[in-house]
């Protein structure tokens, strides 16, 4: 390509359009205005020059003919595609308008604001939802169940999130002298190469493989990494908890487990009393006791000694605390109770799931359970790195809290190689995940009591910033205890990509009094919206990125018509809903935000990145020995003991398992065999494609011709036993509705499942209803749905339903 | 004898994830409309014994494959070459890497058209 007469402006991926999680070091080719080019930066330490199709394609997408290029308002109904164009002044004009009302009228909380996956938008859609005062910021998903569930579970257990340890910490990457790569690296429920979610590059992994890094792979399908790895654990879906059981049991009675940390670092000693089965607490001692300090018995004296949580100590300590037994102890009120320790309690559990039940429950054999165990637990350092799949059912916190467990019981926490503390980068904040707090919050406390759900939901309540979408979208109908009347739908898409049951959420819409929706291009949800306004993409606009590390600046390269990145929107929007508005312009609020990094934007942005240096929070290792995670300096975790809870005292508090467990979820063969009997195979969604980013990407000429049609992978004797061939179209179809799919026959699926992809619509398609660009025709959330998810409020079951499947006939496949 | 075809790409598919960045890289580079471009990637799945498979991506250059002379001359790498996720392909004198290929299963040599 003739590149002639072009600049290249350096810079940083992470944006909702196009999708991506960010992180990449880019070199955009400019000309008169137009990308001409983009590759990867080989000076970036994440890609080192190498970069996925979906960012390489933004040539493609970023003057797409279909972008949206102006402000425009609703002039037939919704769903009707009628448009007129208004200008930006006349779009802030009637939103605040309309907005203004609503707030005097119902409070602010009667405003939803609706985000899609986590990427940058986070903090700018809560920058905005806060300063009009509404505490309700939704991401759709039912049960929120992508990656703040998880986060907030390992926060309840052990303060800070960890992620597995590709040396992304250094600058030089795998050259540090204090990396080593680990030896064996379990991927549980993740096809990350086919996209690099959760702010990891995905191959990464692949890079670590070619270290020797040996991979155990958790997944009912035949991933890449799966065909790759020593021990491929296809197990049924939704039965991840009882297989991290298992590994437990093996790990524990093999004795193969770290007794340092466990002595040193857990509340293992902590006793339970068994009248209650709720923790002895101070409290219960004695009268002037607090109920925030534990107990545990010194075996010595015979007597019990206290775990004083401010301090993270023992309040003798010359104690010699018992991991395991049973003691009378005597009470405040005068009466004994018999008590146990967390550590034999959390024993029993695991001994309830012996490998035979395990593999009843799972179908993965006791012997390669075993040998996966063995393997785990005994190469070192090794790790563990998780996807969505965690998430996408009812029980995940039980189920990550078991994960939490194996790779803290093998010594494998915050050491080189293992699971490493993913801290934001020198305390910056701007997208605050579960378990932290940035400069962009609401101005009291009392505007976070109307949050939909945190009433009731535990985690919401006290560490994850969103409200219950199940809730919500019931709520919308209900309008109990108050209204809803609006909508702020911003780069996300309710209708084709993160709606279960989307039609419901379609008659949500249609309900409120306003919907405002911010995107790049049309899409079935914008369709529903009152006003649309035109988003920018990560080239267009100036930014920063804190998520991890290193932190990063994404500079503008260029701009497209009218559009405006998605912060400068709301910047504009949150002065005009508070007249306080702290900051001038967005550069004071990024400076503002990076304040504890001691550099201005225009500082940051000269580095492009930078690497907090050793002896900070965000720079790894062994950080709970060194007193760098909690704000008192002591060595211990930033949990409410200062201890890595095997036996959660906030589950404990919350009258919720404090342990890790196994429960069947709602709609699988086991719950339910009356279903089965008419839907007899297992429907797991959001099969991976390389080219797309969740619903985005179908109207990409270069990306859509790697994945043509909405595909679910079939097993080829399934598909030989239902008349089905490759390529076929069939109706994939239970008790909630059906969705048209093409089948792709392949042995990565077992017999007993398929897989569907999800997101699916068609930019191609006619726009007004009835079409929706197609969108009821391949939409998979239609087979799932809402309100099953989990007794936190937490996660749902997405990938693991049921379904029959059929050919559809010829005039079927003709007609769309 | 002047060496006609002295230059090839060298492909380790132990490690093609089949992430299909070389191709949009190619279409990139090149200015390839979709449905046209410099190389493909295919999925090979190959049963082994005791009931595992093999998963193989397999990317192959096409009959438009021109190795990036454009970029190649400047001593720049071809575009797939750069961006290949997996690091898995590699550009040089294809005496050079028939020599490579002697360190590693797994590995295909092309000398494009
Ligand atoms: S999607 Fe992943 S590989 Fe692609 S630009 Fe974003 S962070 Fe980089
Ligand atoms: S070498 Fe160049 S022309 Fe050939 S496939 Fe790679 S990018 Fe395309
Ligand atoms: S870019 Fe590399 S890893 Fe990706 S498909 Fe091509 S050869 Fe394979």
């Amino acid at each position: 390509m003739n590149n002639q007469g072009s600049h290249i402006v350096k810079t940083t991926t992470w944006s909702p359009g196009p999708g991506c999680h960010g992180g990449c070091g880019v070199l955009a080719h400019i000309k008169d205005g137009k990308l001409v080019k983009i590759e990867g930066d080989p000076d970036h330490p994440m890609n080192q020059g190498r970069l996925c199709a979906r960012a390489l394609a933004m040539t493609q997408y970023v003057d797409h003919p279909d972008r949206l290029r102006y402000p425009i308002k609703r002039t037939g109904k919704r769903g009707e595609n009628k448009w007129q164009r208004i200008t930006w002044a006349e779009a802030f004009d009637w939103i605040e308008e309309k907005m203004n009302k609503i707030r005097e009228e119902h409070g602010p909380e009667s405003m939803v604001f609706n985000v899609g996956t986590g990427r940058d938008i986070y903090a700018w859609v809560c920058m905005l939802a806060y300063a009009y005062g509404s505490p309700n910021v939704m991401f759709g998903l039912s049960g929120q169940a992508c990656y703040g569930p998880r986060l907030s579970a390992v926060c309840t257990v052990q303060g800070d999130f960890a992620v597995f340890d590709a040396a992304q910490w250094f600058p030089d990457r795998f050259k540090d002298p204090r990396y080593t790569p680990p030896e064996c690296m379990i991927i549980w429920g993740y096809n990350i190469h086919a996209t690099c979610p959760d702010n990891q590059f995905g191959h990464w992994i692949v890079d670590l493989m070619k270290k020797g890094t040996t991979i155990i792979c958790i997944d009912p399908r035949l991933s890449w990494f799966a065909s790759r790895s020593k021990h491929h654990l296809r197990l049924r879906p939704g039965t991840d908890s009882a297989l991290v059981m298992g590994f437990l049991n093996v790990i524990i009675n093999q004795d193969l487990h770290d007794k340092r940390f466990l002595e040193r670092w857990t509340n293992g000693a902590h006793l339970i009393r068994e009248d209650t089965s709720k923790l002895l607490r101070e409290d219960d001692l004695t009268d002037t006791g607090s109920h925030g300090n534990f107990a545990a018995w010194d075996a010595e004296n015979a007597r019990p000694v206290i775990w004083a949580s401010a301090d993270a100590a023992y309040r003798d300590n010359q104690a010699s605390p018992a991991l395991s037994g049973q003691w009378d102890v005597l009470l405040a009120s005068g009466d004994t109770v018999r008590c146990h320790t967390a550590w034999d309690e959390f024993c029993r559990e695991v001994n309830t799931y012996p490998l035979e039940r395990v593999e009843a429950i799972t179908g993965v054999s006791a012997k390669e359970i075993r040998a996966a165990a063995e393997l785990y637990a005994k190469s070192k350092p090794a790790s563990i790195h998780w996807g969505v799949a965690v998430d996408m059912t009812p029980a995940l916190t039980p189920l990550v809290t078991g994960i939490t467990a194996l790779w803290a019981l093998t010594g494998n926490l915050d050491i080189p190689g293992g699971n490493v503390f993913a801290k934001f980068a020198f305390d910056v904040v701007s997208y605050a995940l579960p378990g932290t707090t940035g400069p962009i919050g609401l101005k009291s406390k009392e505007m976070d009591k109307p949050r939909i759900g945190a009433d009731r939901f535990m985690p919401l309540n006290k560490f994850y910033w969103r409200c219950q979408t199940d809730v919500t979208l019931d709520q919308i109908f209900t309008e109990k205890p108050y209204p809803i009347k609006g909508m702020w739908i911003q780069t996300a898409g309710i209708m084709q990509g993160l709606g279960m049951d989307p039609k419901r959420w379609k008659k949500a819409l249609e309900k409120l009094d306003f919907v405002v929706a911010v995107d790049l291009f049309h899409t079935p949800t914008t369709q529903y919206a009152d006003v649309v306004l035109p988003a920018g993409s990560f080239l267009e606009k100036d930014s920063l990125r804190s998520w991890w590390v290193p932190l990063q600046t994404i500079n503008k390269a260029m701009t497209v018509d009218e559009c405006l990145p998605d912060m400068e929107i709301n910047f504009e929007l949150a002065k005009r809903f508070d007249p306080d508005y702290k900051y001038e312009t967005l550069y004071d609020l990024y400076d503002d935000i990076l304040k504890p990094s001691g550099m201005t934007f225009k500082e940051l942005q000269e580095k492009g990145w930078a690497y907090p240096p050793e002896g900070s929070s965000s720079c790894p290792y062994r950080r709970h020995e060194k007193g760098l995670l909690r704000s008192d300096k002591k060595p211990g975790f930033r949990t409410q003991t200062g201890l890595f809870e095997l036996y959660s005292t906030l589950r404990d508090e919350w009258d919720l398992e404090p342990i890790p467990h196994h429960e069947e979820p709602p709609f699988t063969p086991v719950s339910r065999p009356d279903l089965a009997k008419d839907y007899p195979l297992i429907l797991s969604t959001g099969r991976r494609s390389p080219a797309f980013f969740h619903s985005e990407h179908r109207n990409i000429p270069w990306l859509r011709e790697i994945d043509p049609d909405p595909l679910v992978e079939i097993h080829p004797g399934t598909a030989a036993s239902h008349g089905i061939g490759n390529g076929e179209w069939l109706w994939i179809e239970n008790w909630m509705g059906r969705a048209r799919y093409k089948a792709k026959l392949t042995p990565v699926v077992p017999e007993w499942m398929i897989m569907a992809s999800h997101g699916w619509w068609f930019p191609e398609k006619e726009a007004a209803e009835p079409s929706l660009y197609g969108v009821w025709e391949s939409n998979i959330n239609q087979l799932i749905p809402m309100n099953h998810h989990g007794k936190d409020g937490q996660g749902a079951p997405i990938k693991h339903s049921m379904c029959k499947i059929y050919k559809c006939s010829p005039e079927e496949v003709n007609h769309g | 004898m002047a060496k006609k075809h002295e230059f090839g790409l060298l492909i380790d598919y132990e490690y093609c994830t089949g992430c299909h960045t070389c191709q949009v890289a190619c279409a990139q580079e090149h200015d390839w409309p979709a449905g046209m471009g410099g190389i493909r990637v295919s999925e090979i799945i190959q049963k082994l014994p005791k009931g595992k498979y093999y998963l193989t991506y397999l990317p192959f250059p096409t009959e438009l494959c021109v190795l990036c002379k454009p970029l190649t001359k400047q001593g720049l790498e071809p575009a797939c070459v750069k961006h290949c996720m997996a690091g898995c392909m590699q550009y040089g004198p294809v005496e050079e890497l028939a020599k490579e290929m002697t360190k590693k299963a797994r590995t295909v040599l092309y000398v494009p058209r």
